[in-house]
């Protein structure tokens, strides 16, 4: 009974949270326009009530799966007694209604946390925020109780629940739409931020200084979650991609590389007040491709292998929410942008002009992502053609930005502001440059197969990490190297973290470019106890057997894999079903390792005898995700920074602007 | 009544991607044929390529364009049978052909345009930048007629 009740006043807060925050978006603008204290100063508790009504909200629905309670329509859909504890908490949003709650939910936690921590916030400028804040809250509140309900009852309960997908329980996607979440929810700060700034008309090196850490953190959350995406892929697909160029990955790519040119942009207007007017655009673009994001995703308007909580009814009602904050605020920048004085002047060549560049490829790159998402159904719909977009599109259009990017950047980064020369940036880079062209020499003899791609990755990888250095080391001034070394240590957090970004997105670009030129791919029919040879590697078979799970049974290969006669590896890949939802899965097992991974999977059993068994050896697969991770660190180590920490929300920034460390 | 479940189960169950018994004796065949699967969209599937996706109908396909491949025909010839067959709808890399000059040149289309307007806005930019821009040759010999003449 108590049970129950838990669910019920779930539902009751949901319902009070939507009224506190319409409270929020009116009552604080309308206070804000006519200059009244009192009624500014509403938003701050009402953030934080909100935050808490949506919080017992999401706890109920939480407590209903954990405790199994399939009176709920939800939990009786999405989840069963017998599912590991887990994946009953991450079957809260494994599913529509749920993954709703926990968009809502962040949106609340993020207008807390700017209530919170934005007490030095010019009162006006706080009011707007939280005000165009709750506006959000209001449509998505409103989305899940009048379209979505997580609440619904089933008035006679079944005795046990439907289960979620199984290709969905699994730790690495229990934790990806979370992260994914508090990236694109994230950005709905900067948003809010760049609405209120065209509502105020004003915008300076303080608000950018407000902006750039909301939209940092909204990054690395994007990155972890795109990361761990793909990691999942890579390891749970059976066949170790990583990276499909499906629409939903597509959603979380575009506010990807949009939230990084709006953090670099953000630089400009902090440090040079220029670039303001497009800083907004690009403010208003990532939380706008966010929204598109969850449009793909919630609709299953674009077909593909994710849509596993899709409805097209509710689609209508996001593209609504899509098109009047979008819509809402590019009229408002229409209308207002030319009102943002750029002060700054810059040479052709400078810092300025490099973050640019940045830009432009970034945004260009993102373009190219959307028209290739969207492209089937703008070919079907106008030109009546049935057509598909597919890797080899993106590989072909999207790859030259980013080579174009990862070669301009280490120059980029050396430029100094106002003015530089191209020579004196580039000459400390020559040994960089050097050191890329030896190791894609070094590659190119390496490798057996003839192709570009795997040097030319390590090229720019090379380039990309020995340039961060160097970067790093010219911010050490002359002198002898005991005495830059420990200048080195006494750098801004926000040089490191810019050292170590760039370092990671070279890594990566290594990564990927050594694991697509130089994998090696075996498939067979292996005999029990007969070994066979992949590559140098000797590999057997030496069992099969059959094994329950919790909640599936599955086929076990022991397998063992030998170099030179030393046994390196012991791995049982597995093949699973879950009678529930009779689906297979493959679990491949993987040696992970520094410069290769082993990849094995095992199949059927054949008709003569043996069993169907694919070897994969996978070079510098790691690299992917390490790469992704040390960017990741980057973006936190910026975020420590000491002038976030001493004036993330100093009133006193603006009367002393200057003494920000050079970056 | 379990071990009745896994053995459904494991009838019932597709087998993954690409199986031993489908692969070609010649390699150079074979390494054709998955090179032309990668580009080959299964068409039941959510935007997985042939090659990747263990679904029936993509099985038959990797069938079909070994079939072809061992027929004789180039690797043009193999897509093309198919395409003439399921449509363009199985091509991952879309063809450049009618409205889709528009999806391949949007990119560069855009990029170009951006660099020129950033051109112009840097310029803008720089030329307030150097108010006291060092006057050429002509001006200065202009500018001694002027004072001196």
């Amino acid at each position: 009974m108590v049970a129950r009740m838990i669910t019920e006043l779930g539902h009751f807060a949901l319902i009070l949270a939507l009224g506190v925050a319409i409270v929020q978006m009116i009552v604080p603008f309308v206070g804000a326009q006519k200059g009244w204290t009192g009624w500014m100063a509403v938003a701050a508790p009402a953030a934080t009530l909100q935050f808490v009504f949506v919080a017992i909200a999401f706890g109920a629905l939480t407590w209903a799966f954990v405790t199994s309670d399939f009176s709920l329509h939800l939990v009786w859909a999405n989840s069963h007694s017998a599912k590991p504890m887990l994946y009953k908490i991450s079957g809260v949003w494994g599913n529509h209604e749920g993954s709703m709650l926990l968009w809502v939910l962040i949106v609340a936690l993020f207008g807390a946390a700017a209530a919170w921590f934005g007490g030095g916030l010019p009162p006006r400028l706080k009011a707007l925020v939280l005000s165009v804040q709750s506006a959000i809250g209001v449509a998505f509140l409103g989305f899940i109780i009048f379209t979505s309900n997580p609440f619904l009852r089933i008035a006679v309960p079944p005795f046990d629940g439907q289960d979620l997908n199984p290709l969905l329980q699994d730790p690495g996607l229990a934790f990806h739409p979370p992260f994914l979440y508090l990236g694109y929810v994230g950005l709905s700060m900067a948003f809010s931020f760049a609405v209120a700034a065209l509502i105020e008309g004003r915008v300076d090196a303080a608000w950018a200084r407000w902006v750039r850490p909301w939209t940092l953190a909204a990054w690395v959350f994007l990155t972890i979650g795109i990361g761990l995406g793909s990691w999942w892929a890579y390891y749970e697909l059976g066949w170790g991609g990583f990276w499909f160029w499906d629409p939903v990955e597509n959603a979380s790519f575009m506010p990807w590389l949009f939230a990084a040119a709006l953090l670099h942009s953000a630089i400009v207007v902090e440090k040079r007040e220029a670039l303001k007017s497009w800083t907004i655009l690009l403010a208003i673009l990532a939380f706008g491709f966010s929204l598109i994001g969850t449009f793909i995703v919630r609709s299953g308007i674009i077909t593909s292998v994710h849509t596993f909580a899709s409805d097209p009814t509710r689609g209508v009602f996001i593209l609504l929410i899509l098109a009047l904050f979008t819509g809402g605020a590019l009229t408002l920048f229409a209308a207002r942008a030319s009102a943002m004085e750029a002060k700054g002047v810059f040479a052709m060549v400078s810092r300025e002009s490099g973050l640019v560049v940045n830009n432009i490829l970034l945004a260009v790159s993102s373009f190219v992502v959307f028209i290739g998402t969207i492209w089937p159904l703008v070919a079907e719909m106008f030109f009546d053609r049935k057509l598909s977009v597919g890797a080899p599109f993106f590989e072909a259009a999207f790859t030259p930005f980013m080579v174009a990017l990862a070669v301009v950047l280490p120059v980029g980064a050396m430029l100094p502001w106002k003015r530089a020369r191209l020579g004196r940036a580039i000459r400390p880079l020559i040994p960089a440059a050097i050191l890329a062209v030896l190791i894609a020499l070094l590659a190119w003899t390496l490798q057996t197969q003839r192709t570009i791609l795997g040097p030319v990755g390590f090229l720019l990888g090379t380039w990309l990490v020995s340039g961060a250095v160097v970067d790093l080391m010219s911010r050490t001034g002359r002198g002898p190297w005991g005495q830059r070394l420990s200048r080195l240590t006494r750098l801004p957090r926000a040089d490191w973290g810019k050292a170590t970004a760039h370092s990671g997105l070279g890594i990566t670009i290594a990564g990927i470019a050594g694991l697509m030129a130089w994998q090696v791919e075996d498939i067979r029919v292996a005999q029990v106890g007969e070994p066979f040879e992949v590559s140098g590697y000797e590999v057997v078979l030496t069992d099969v057997t059959r094994q329950p799970g919790p909640n599936y049974v599955s086929t076990v290969g022991h397998m063992q894999v030998h170099r030179d006669g030393r046994l390196i590896a012991t791995l049982e890949p597995e093949k699973r079903v879950y009678p529930v939802q009779a689906m297979p899965t493959t679990e491949a097992a993987i040696a992970n390792g520094f410069w290769r991974d082993l990849y094995l999977v095992i199949g059927d059993p054949q008709a003569g005898g043996g069993w169907a068994v694919r070897t994969f050896i996978k070079p510098f697969a790691n690299w992917i995700w390490g790469g992704t991770i040390i960017m990741a660190l980057g973006g936190v180590l910026s975020l420590s920074d000491r002038r976030y920490r001493v004036a993330a929300g100093a009133s006193k920034a603006r009367i002393a602007p200057q003494g920000v460390p050079a970056e | 009544m379990k071990k009745l479940m896994l053995v459904l189960a494991l009838i019932a169950s597709p087998a993954f991607a690409v199986n031993p018994d489908e692969v070609l004796d010649d390699p150079a065949l074979e390494a054709r044929a998955r090179d032309i699967s990668a580009g080959l969209r299964c068409v039941v599937c959510r935007g997985e390529n042939i090659d990747e996706s263990n679904a029936a109908i993509a099985r038959d396909l990797r069938l079909l364009v070994r079939e072809r491949l061992l027929a004789g025909d180039s690797n043009d010839e193999a897509v093309a049978f198919i395409v003439d067959r399921y449509g363009e709808y199985v091509l991952m890399k879309p063809t450049a052909s009618g409205a889709n000059v528009l999806l391949w040149w949007a990119g560069p289309a855009l990029f170009l345009t951006a660099a020129i307007g950033a051109g112009f806005y840097l310029r803008r930019r720089s030329r307030s930048a150097e108010p006291a821009e060092a006057l050429t040759e002509d001006e200065k010999s202009r500018l001694d007629e002027l004072l001196n003449g």
